[in-house]
């Protein structure tokens, strides 16, 4: 293929994404850095807000909790997918992926439901005497959690059983014969192997957890608030476009580190392995 | 098999965890009083009936559909002779290329939508509708690249210098060797590409308008305001589509398609 029309096949995406994403992006983002004279003394300012700390250390808890309950819950389970006849890896992959197709709208509201004051969480434990009146369970930085760890499950057991699958059975029984019980051996073997799985899952459900509206709009509200809500709480009724630009940059640098350095992670194991 | 007991109850848990809130949510749809209630004490469909006469709920369902249909078809456009490009050319920066290509998906969807209206929809004075629709077009085109691009890095590009050798133009060779063995990751990338516009919120949350609200957009608002088992009924409805789209899936392209 001649590079010629290589050029001329991508133009057209590169425009687009030059005109309506790194454009904008620049455009808007780009003057909060100078917003107060001295470059990055708007920053300075957010960061030393208490507030906004707040906001940010539990953005970032939220991610962290989140994907440390996905890894805890998702790693075991994909393996047991990994290990099922097809016919039962294929249903159980389906009922993993089937929540992914829905919306998180619906998936939040299911969980208003449970956690709610009136929710079915609390009816049960008045009904059985554990607590005389209702605990608050909805708009808690804890309901933002099972919400998200609700939302982010299926994607690491989806990502992480996609990997164990090529690990044959051999390598346990290996394992088995040389003395290991199935626990050492799971943990010595087939956990290293699909630690390059269990790191794409992992930056995944963080940068998803780190970056989403829906669920801690709906799950945390006013009173938990998160970047991505702050984002638009500035800008929407506050009409502060520059914290909200601010907020913006910082949430964009999070990711790109976070990525970066699972990434780096990934590329050692990858090493070793070799 | 080897799987312990103890795993096995593990994941039965596990799932149980992801599967039980979607059955209650299935069952408070049928309830008949004008609250929420689980389990519901006496059966309605009048709850379906609401969803069918709210005109808010009609209206952001046939825009949200336009929306990702055209956003779609606008990527798979401009896509696909992108990932054909970076598959067969030598030129050069491919991998920077390809970064570019899927940089929609660092950029947190709030983002996305917070730039495009203040840049497009307030500085250009572009209708909001033409912002949500450029702002779905950064959910779809990634999985475009991606899904399309894993295909045709399995292709063998050797049948289409045969046809090429035979004397057949380049872009018919393209149509007649290249299209028919990437039609199934074609495929996925509109299912994933679709559904995953269809589904967002982040990004439609800053380009709607007077008029112009995706589905999600307008059940969150729906949900802020009302607390009744309306919402109930519109899951149960999305749940039974995406039954129906994923058994399609499955006997098509099959189900793991999905799983990108």
């Amino acid at each position: 293929m001649k590079n010629r029309s290589a050029y001329y096949m991508i133009t057209p995406i590169l425009i687009i994404l030059t005109v309506f994403l790194f454009l904008p992006l620049l455009k808007v983002l780009f003057p909060s850095i100078f917003a107060e004279g001295y470059p990055f003394s708007a920053y300075v300012e957010f960061f030393s807000d208490g507030y906004y700390r707040g906001i940010l250390y539990r953005t970032v808890r939220i991610a962290v909790v989140t994907t440390a309950c996905c890894m805890v819950l998702g790693v075991p389970t994909a393996y047991f997918v990994s290990r099922c006849t097809k016919h039962w890896r294929g249903i159980l992959l389906a009922v993993a992926i089937f929540p992914m197709m829905t919306n998180s709208v619906m998936r939040s509201f299911a969980w208003i439901n449970i956690l709610g004051t009136n929710g079915i969480i609390n009816r049960l434990l008045l009904a059985l005497g554990v607590i005389d009146e209702p605990v608050k369970l909805l708009y808690t930085e804890f309901a933002i959690v099972i919400g998200s760890v609700y939302l982010f499950l299926p994607l690491m057991i989806v990502t992480v059983a996609g990997v164990m699958e090529n690990i044959g059975d051999d390598m346990m029984e290996a394992a088995e014969s040389l003395g290991a019980n199935r626990l050492t051996a799971f943990l010595r073997v087939i956990f290293p192997m699909s630690l390059p799985g269990i790191i794409v899952g992992s930056t995944l459900v963080f940068t998803g957890t780190l970056t989403a509206y829906t669920t801690p709009q709906l799950l945390g509200g006013n009173q938990q608030m998160v970047m991505a809500t702050l984002i638009y709480q500035r800008a929407m009724s506050v009409g502060d476009w520059t914290g909200a630009a601010i907020i913006s940059v910082i949430m964009i640098v999070i990711t790109l580190v976070v990525i970066k350095c699972f990434n780096q992670i990934a590329a050692r194991l990858d090493k070793r392995g070799a | 098999m080897r799987k312990g007991k103890v795993l096995t109850v593990f994941a039965v848990l596990v799932f149980a965890f992801l599967v039980a809130p979607l059955v209650i949510i299935a069952v408070t749809a049928f309830g008949g009083g004008n609250a929420i209630q689980f389990p519901i004490e006496s059966f309605s469909l009048k709850w379906f009936a609401k969803v069918f006469t709210t005109k808010s709920f009609l209206e952001s369902f046939r825009t949200s559909i336009i929306v990702a249909l055209l956003a779609t078809v606008l990527a798979l456009a401009v896509g696909i002779p992108a990932a054909y490009a970076l598959a067969r050319s030598h030129i050069r920066g491919k991998g920077l290329l390809k970064s570019i290509f899927l940089s929609p998906t660092i950029v947190p969807g709030i983002v996305i939508g917070f730039v495009l209206y203040q840049f497009i929809v307030l500085s250009l004075d572009i209708p909001v509708f033409t912002g949500l629709l450029i702002g779905h077009f950064m959910v779809t085109l990634p999985y475009v690249i991606r899904v399309v691009g894993s295909s045709l890095d399995q292709f063998d590009f050797a049948i289409e210098e045969a046809a090429w050798s035979l004397g057949c133009p380049k872009g018919r060779a393209f149509f007649l060797t290249v299209l028919p063995n990437i039609t199934s990751g074609i495929s996925a990338a509109f299912m994933l590409a679709f559904i995953n516009s269809f589904n967002n919120i982040p990004v439609s949350m800053f380009l709607t308008g007077p008029g112009v609200s995706t589905f999600p957009a307008t059940l969150m608002n729906y949900i802020e305001y009302n607390y009744d088992p309306a919402v109930s009924a519109v899951s149960v409805l999305l749940m039974a589509a995406t039954v129906i789209i994923m058994v399609v899936v499955d006997k098509t392209l099959g189900i793991a398609s999905l799983a990108k």
